[in-house]
C-alpha cells in the first residue's frame, strides 16, 4: 500500500482491541444513536471472518438469537465501537467459518482451545 | 428591435467579475491521484475518500485584461530537470523566477495578488467546499455498446439470441448510409474527463494533501487538475 495513504490512515487506526479471530466468542460493546440519545449495545456470538486490511478491516460476528441466526458485519477501525471482550478462544482449522450456517445445535459448536502455563 | 437583447442574471464573463470581495474566488491547483482509502466521520459513517497529492504550484503566469483580453493565472506542476525541458520553456520560466515544472495549467484567478513566482497550494480549499476534478480516465480498450455508450442490450433468455449486439444502425435506401456520430463500439476510456461537485473531506496544508470525496478519473500516480467553484455566486 502507498505509504502516504498508510499515513492518512494511521490516524484512526485503532490499536486498543485485543487480539481475536475466527472462532473466537466476542461481545462488542456498539454505541447506538436514537434521535438525541446515544446508547451501548452488546452484540455477542462468534467470529466466523475476519477480512481486509489497514481501515476498511471488518469482522463478521454470528449469534443465535431466538432461534433465528443474526449475523453482524463490523468495520474493526469505527470510532462507535465503545471496546471488544474476548469471552472465549475458539479451536477451529479455518479462517472463515461460514460453514457455521448449515449447521445447527449441536452440530454448531466451537471446541474451546486450551491454553497451558 | 435592435442589438442584443440582455438577458437578465446574465453570468459575468470572466473579464468582467468583480474578484475584489473574494465571490468570485475560482483557483484551482494540480495534483497527483494517490489512492483511494475510507474515513470514520465523527457520527462513525464511513467515507470513502480518494487522497490526491498537490505539491505547492508555482505561479509561471499572470494573464491580465490589458495583456491577454482575460483575467487567468498560469501555473506549473511537479520539479523537472532543467535539461530536460528545452529553451523556449526555460526563457519562460525564468521571466517569472519559478522552478523547472513538467506540466503548465492554467485557472482562473484566485482571490487576492497573485504575480510570478508565487506558489499556490492546497491550503486554499476548506473541508467542506466542493471542487471539480480534472483527469484523464483509465483507457478500457476496444468496448461494446453496452459499456461504451450504456446500450441496454438484448433479453439474455427467453430464446433470444442477440445479448450485447448493438442492433440496427440505420434505415434503409434513406438516407442510405450511417448517420455521422452514430454510437458505436470502438475504443473506450482514456479520454478527459471533469468529475463535479467533490466535497472536500479534508485538507493537510503541511503535507500537501486533499483528500475528497469519492472517486476521481484515472489511475494511482495520475496527473488531475483541482479547482475550485465559485463560492457565493450561481454559476
Amino acid at each position: 500500500m502507498d505509504e502516504v495513504i498508510k499515513k492518512v490512515e494511521e490516524v484512526q487506526i485503532r490499536s486498543d482491541h485485543p487480539e481475536f479471530k475466527a472462532g473466537d466468542t466476542v461481545k462488542v460493546h456498539f454505541q447506538v444513536k436514537e434521535g438525541e440519545k446515544v446508547r451501548t449495545q452488546v452484540f455477542q456470538g462468534v467470529v466466523i471472518s475476519r477480512r481486509g486490511g489497514g481501515i476498511s478491516e471488518t469482522f463478521t460476528v454470528r449469534k443465535i438469537s431466538g432461534g433465528v441466526s443474526v449475523e453482524r458485519i463490523f468495520p474493526f477501525h469505527t470510532p462507535l465501537i465503545e471496546k471488544i471482550e474476548v469471552v472465549r478462544i475458539g479451536k477451529v482449522r479455518r479462517s472463515k467459518l461460514f460453514y457455521l450456517r448449515n449447521k445447527t445445535g449441536k452440530a454448531a459448536r466451537i471446541k474451546e482451545k486450551k491454553t497451558y502455563g | 428591435m435592435t442589438g442584443r437583447p440582455e438577458f437578465k442574471n446574465a453570468r459575468p464573463s470572466a473579464g468582467e467579475r468583480d474578484f475584489s470581495d473574494g465571490k468570485w474566488s475560482m483557483s484551482g491547483i494540480m495534483a497527483r491521484k494517490v489512492g483511494m482509502t475510507r474515513i470514520f466521520s465523527d457520527d462513525g459513517k464511513v467515507i470513502p475518500v480518494t487522497v490526491l497529492e498537490a505539491k505547492p504550484n508555482p505561479v509561471t503566469q499572470v494573464k491580465t485584461i490589458e495583456n491577454d483580453g482575460y483575467r487567468a493565472v498560469q501555473i506549473g506542476y511537479r520539479n523537472q530537470k532543467k535539461q530536460r525541458l528545452n529553451k523556449p520553456i526555460l526563457g519562460h520560466l525564468e521571466k517569472s523566477g519559478a522552478p523547472p515544472v513538467a506540466r503548465f495549467c492554467e485557472v482562473p484567478m484566485p482571490s487576492g495578488e497573485v504575480k510570478p513566482g508565487d506558489f499556490l497550494d492546497v491550503s486554499m480549499f476548506t473541508p467542506g467546499e466542493k471542487v471539480d476534478v480534472t483527469g484523464v480516465s483509465k483507457g478500457k480498450g476496444f468496448q461494446g455498446v453496452v459499456k461504451r455508450h450504456g446500450f441496454s442490450g438484448g433479453d439474455t433468455t427467453h430464446g433470444c439470441k442477440s445479448h450485447r449486439v448493438p442492433g440496427s444502425i440505420g434505415q434503409c435506401a434513406t438516407p442510405s448510409r450511417v448517420w455521422k456520430n452514430k454510437k458505436m463500439p470502438g475504443r473506450d476510456g482514456g479520454r478527459k474527463v471533469t468529475v463535479r461537485n467533490l466535497e472536500v473531506v479534508k485538507v493537510d496544508a503541511e503535507k500537501n494533501l486533499l483528500i475528497l470525496k469519492g472517486a476521481v478519473p484515472g489511475s494511482r500516480n495520475g496527473f488531475l487538475l483541482v479547482k475550485k467553484r465559485g463560492s457565493g455566486g450561481e454559476r
